[in-house]
């Protein structure tokens, strides 16, 4: 009787919790939809997503928030190109190459990169990165080059400890089973042990790209953040995040919800990759 | 029929850090016959044959003492090119071990592997491997399907077939049918039978039977030691030491 009474209470204490982080999920869909949603409807859907100018004291204002769009397309692109090459050839490096000295030392490394703060990162750019590229390309050295390089950076832990984990769960009968067939270490690895592994290490591209296009405080430093269209690699663009933290502060009325259809965007973008990434997830699993 | 030796293992020792696993082996294998090693778990059988290929060479603090010639040449030799050796001694594990990726395309993997990248010859050279590993009717309408998702009886032969791709001389078995229900471990049998006008045979068995019916040679082999080695027929009929005739009338192993 006792028993079966405290069973229960663990039971409700339990799906407490879990029902606590649906129910603050859901809660953040409300509030950024019913701010958004409306405002979408009255300054046009089209207008608003596909509008090239972000003019919001100008009088009529003007909420186009293209350049935005492609400003954090182009930078995860950037990042991307950056960060997936060299995250997974470390990867393969510290799941195959290494020894366990190096490995000892590398991997901590990788972990201690994925817990320091955003900002920390940014400022690091902001006084390396930022100057070596305005001696690089001229300008003011904030533009896509430098906030994909920074991006590239802050994404690779994600892209490593994920590969890795991916490549070390391949059996090693595969790779026993190449060189059996006269393949070097190196070739089997490349071309039976990584493919192996490639729903692994694309859902770690996947999380990759949900964290480059989220991130905020570190792009906001280095990003130039011009509310334009993006005029080329050298020149400064600003994302959605950035738009938001920017004007968030003296907004109000439309512009204000504005902002939080801004972010109702981003939130629909991180659905997106989300349900890329359990789609690929499962057809893994299968 | 030859009678040549396509092996000679001379006076070999082998370490696994201080344990000596296998203890001064002196053997010659024919060439174009099946040689059968059997013996209890742990005994070295499949220590021994994954030295003939180097295979061994991927487990950390292992040690070799001695001579192993293929055609006359020591393979342990310094300057020896372990991944050719590796073309010509090809090897079939004992767990089906199928690449994740279409059953062409396992096949192809040995010829490309040694630069073939011809279509016609790819597609020429995965044909007569399935065919010699029996298995070409059974797989030839459906050379895209992926490897795993065929039974492990078929696995198995699409293994054999990806070994023989990239025409070994001599073909190591560890336990081919171990992990095998019995009508595809008599399907591979049969198999085995067949190669051995062409190739040389080495196979590990637990399974004295298989032994018996399969090979031509038989070593016995005990605690790292090679107690007796000699014609399938003798060894089984009438072996000459205590230990091997204890084991194959299974008063132990």
């Amino acid at each position: 009787m006792k028993n079966k009474f405290i069973e229960n209470f663990a039971k409700g204490v339990f799906l407490t919790s879990a029902i606590m982080s649906i129910i603050a999920i859901l809660l953040m869909c409300v509030f950024i939809f019913a701010g958004g949603i409306p405002f979408i409807k009255e300054y046009g859907f089209k207008n608003f997503l596909l509008g090239t100018e972000w003019k919001p004291s100008d009088y009529p204002p003007s909420f186009g928030i293209l350049p935005m769009i492609l400003g954090s397309v182009y930078v995860t692109l950037g990042a991307i190109i950056i960060g997936v090459p060299i995250g997974l050839l470390t990867a393969i490096y510290l799941a195959k190459f290494s020894d366990k000295k190096i490995y000892r030392f590398l991997k901590p490394g990788i972990n201690l990169m994925a817990g320091i703060p955003s900002i920390v990162y940014g400022f690091f750019a902001l006084v390396v990165i930022v100057p070596f590229i305005r001696d690089m390309f001229g300008g003011t050295g904030m533009n896509i080059i430098t906030a994909s390089l920074l991006l590239g950076i802050m994404i690779l832990p994600t892209v490593i400890s994920m590969s890795e984990a991916a490549i070390r769960a391949v059996p090693n009968s595969y790779y026993e089973g190449s060189i059996a067939l006269g393949a070097t270490h190196e070739k089997a690895i490349f071309s039976v042990v990584v493919p192996a592994a490639k729903s692994g290490i694309i859902s770690s591209i996947i999380l990759a790209i949900g964290r480059a296009i989220g991130e905020t405080m570190a792009v906001i430093l280095v990003a130039g953040n011009q509310a334009r269209m993006p005029a080329g690699l050298t020149k400064g663009v600003r994302t959605l995040t950035t738009n938001i933290v920017i004007e968030m502060a003296y907004a109000a009325e439309q512009h204000r919800e504005a902002l939080i259809a801004t972010a109702a965007v981003l939130f629909i973008f991180i659905l997106i990759i989300n349900g890329v990434f359990l789609v690929v997830k499962r057809r893994a699993n299968n | 029929m030859t009678n040549k030796d396509k092996i000679i293992i001379r006076n070999m020792n082998l370490y696994y850090g201080d344990f000596k696993a296998l203890n001064n082996i002196n053997m010659n294998i024919k060439e174009k016959k099946i040689t059968a090693i059997i013996g209890p778990s742990g005994c070295g059988k499949s220590t021994l044959l994954k030295s003939l290929n180097r295979m061994n060479d991927l487990i950390e603090g292992l040690k070799i003492e001695g001579e192993i010639l293929l055609d006359g040449e020591n393979i342990y030799k310094e300057d020896f090119d372990v991944n050719l050796l590796r073309k010509r001694v090809g090897m079939v594990f004992q767990r089906p071990n199928p690449f994740p990726m279409s059953i062409y395309d396992n096949i192809a993997y040995g010829p490309r592997l040694h630069g073939i990248r011809d279509k016609k010859k790819l597609d020429e050279i995965v044909e007569r491997s399935l065919r010699l590993a029996a298995i070409w009717d059974e797989v030839k309408d459906n050379l895209k399907k992926n490897a795993l998702r065929i039974s492990g009886g078929q696995q198995q032969r699409i293994c054999i077939a990806r070994a023989l791709a990239i025409e070994p001389e001599v073909l190591l078995m560890d336990e081919p049918t171990s992990a095998l229900d019995p009508i595809s471990t008599a399907k591979i049998e049969e198999l085995i039978q067949e190669l051995k006008k062409n190739y040389t045979i080495v196979i590990v068995t637990h399974n004295m039977q298989q032994a018996a019916r399969v090979s031509d040679y038989t070593a016995f082999m005990l605690r790292g030691e090679l107690v007796e080695y000699g014609e399938t027929e003798q060894i089984f009929s009438v072996p000459k030491d205590q230990r091997t005739e204890d084991y194959i009338t299974g008063r132990f192993g």
